[in-house]
């Protein structure tokens, strides 16, 4: 699904932050990307949602070589992505409900046709009492699972996720771990950055560990 | 969510509850304070762009009444010499006048009426055979078809002795000339204005999504594409650029009414008289009116393109980031 051949990256005349990186992320793979801070996860994960190019090095995904992307083709290969960033980036003059529903939204989709899907994937994520709530009112665990089941809702093929626990406690990072699991079964690629080496040691996954802009696969 | 981690569906045993959710409220947030000192600016620069149209508009229909007024005349002059009949004169002048086409009408100023111009100089009681006081007949022409003033000027002189015909085109090429000045110097000001109103709904369009380039780029990754996006802020930013626009536009229009009808109370008072000598009649007609509803318009259209263009200059910037890494906003 997605393949990185000898791909480097440097931003502006600085050195490389990820050098040599060479891997598949194959369908319905479960991995966890980890590494210590400043280790480039959160770079790496921006290549893989085509909001950064390499400066060096070949990538594809699904099927399509990224250097020769039209600008206006990004939004319909993202909508193949999910994404959780590590800020949530909720909006926060729309409820839970519609912030899970934007990418719906976006996609010109009309409100009758994902209501219902949209106030069951909130309820599969916990949040079914908490639809008509503003994000500045949700806890930061609530937030979390509001930024997954948006990035869920249109069924992506791969989902990304930057630190998904890194703002919740210990039971909580175990419930939405569950959440990722039970998502790849259903289908879904799921790439985790996370430096909790607790959460990892709970599965038995695919681990890319970055460590000075390389990185090394355990299968 | 259950308390063993497996998320909470809605297969449980009780009966599902109704849901009930608010109206989905629009992508761009309603209101906010940028939105507000937007819309505030706005309503600025449309009322001052109006007073000017407006201003504009008076000077030039003011110089036109002005322009229209004294071509309207020519004056034919006899200076008295010895053994001249000034009356008789008078009346071949008027008749010799009369007789051209485009000339409707033609009034000899009779001694009284020559008196009392000469008053506020020569004072009252002045005998006019006392004195060498030129005399005059106003010719009143078409102003659609004049007649041919060189011909009527030979026709007099060849008729009469110390004959003048003034048809007033020296001083009218002056006022012409003024009045051309002072409408041109009004246009100028006036674009002066539309540029700083230009100026100031651009800055503050920008200032105003500066504070929503968080929702740009939500919308961005969550695969909106750039026309979505562009399209629901310009439909956002139009909406209060009209609202601003209308609300400026409405205080310019009631000024120029509320001067209108103090020019109409007023009328025939000395205070009346001195505004509609320099301002005509002080209102701006319906030309005015239009020319308003054309400002907000323009303003409107103006801050939606602004928004457009800013928009999709977030979402090309967020994009050279990813084709330049380096590149920092």
């Amino acid at each position: 699904m997605i393949h990185f051949d000898n791909v480097g990256l440097r931003y502006g005349m600085g050195p490389e932050v990820l050098r040599d990186l060479t891997f598949d992320i194959p369908q319905r793979s479960f991995q966890f990307l980890t590494g210590p801070s400043g280790a480039g996860k959160t770079t790496l994960l921006r290549l893989l949602f085509l909001s950064l190019q390499p400066t060096r090095g070949f990538i594809r995904i699904f099927d399509r070589d990224i250097a020769t992307i039209d600008p206006q083709e990004l939004p319909l290969l993202r909508r193949r992505i999910g994404i959780v960033f590590q800020d949530f980036r909720l909006l926060d003059h729309l409820t839970t409900y519609e912030n899970v529903a934007l990418p719906l939204r976006v996609r010109g989709r009309e409100e009758s046709t994902y209501r219902t899907d949209v106030i069951e994937l909130l309820k599969w994520v916990g949040l079914g009492e908490r639809m008509n709530v503003l994000p500045p009112i949700l806890s930061g665990g609530e937030k979390q699972r509001a930024a997954i089941a948006r990035a869920l809702i249109d069924q992506p093929e791969i989902l990304l996720a930057d630190e998904p626990t890194g703002n919740v406690d210990a039971p909580l990072a175990r419930r939405l771990l569950r959440l990722f699991m039970e998502l790849n079964k259903l289908g879904t690629a799921v790439v985790i950055a996370t430096h909790d080496l607790s959460l990892m040691d709970q599965i038995d996954a695919r681990r890319m560990i970055l460590s000075h802009g390389r990185l090394d696969i355990y299968d | 969510m259950t308390d063993d981690g497996a998320p909470s569906g809605g297969t449980g045993a009780r009966q599902p509850r109704q849901i009930v959710l608010r109206p989905t409220a629009p992508i761009v947030p309603a209101a906010n304070i940028a939105g507000r000192s937007l819309m505030f600016v706005i309503s600025i620069m449309s009322f001052l762009a109006s007073l000017t149209l407006g201003a504009v508009i008076l000077v030039q229909d003011t110089a036109n009444t002005w322009q229209s007024d004294i071509s309207r005349e020519v004056t034919i002059q006899i200076k008295p010499q010895d053994g001249l009949d000034m009356q008789q004169a008078l009346e071949t002048a008027r008749r010799i006048a009369i007789g051209f086409d485009g000339a409707t009408d033609a009034t000899i100023v009779n001694d009284d009426e020559t008196s009392r111009l000469l008053e506020p100089w020569l004072g009252e009681g002045l005998d006019l055979d006392e004195l060498p006081v030129p005399r005059l007949v106003i010719v009143t022409i078409d102003e659609g078809a004049p007649p041919d003033f060189q011909a009527m000027r030979t026709a007099l002189t060849q008729a009469l002795p110390n004959v003048y015909l003034d048809d007033h085109r020296t001083w009218v090429n002056r006022l012409v000339a003024m009045a051309n000045t002072t409408t041109l110097i009004g246009i100028c000001i006036l674009l002066l204005v539309f540029a700083a109103t230009v100026l100031t709904v651009i800055f503050a369009t920008r200032g105003a999504l500066s504070g929503n380039h968080h929702i740009v780029e939500v919308l961005h990754f969550v695969g909106a594409e750039a026309g979505f996006v562009a399209s629901h802020f310009q439909r956002h930013f139009f909406v209060i650029a009209l609202k601003g626009a209308t609300a400026g536009g409405i205080a310019a229009a009631i000024i120029f009414a509320a001067a209108g009808v103090w020019a109409n109370n007023n009328f025939a008072t000395p205070q009346s008289d001195q505004t509609n000598a320099l301002f005509g009649g002080f209102s701006v007609g319906p030309g005015g009116y239009v020319g308003i509803v054309a400002i907000v318009i323009i303003i409107a259209f103006l801050t939606a393109l602004t928004t457009r263009i800013t928009v999709m200059k977030t979402i090309r910037e967020i994009d050279l980031i990813r084709s330049n890494p380096g590149h920092v906003l």
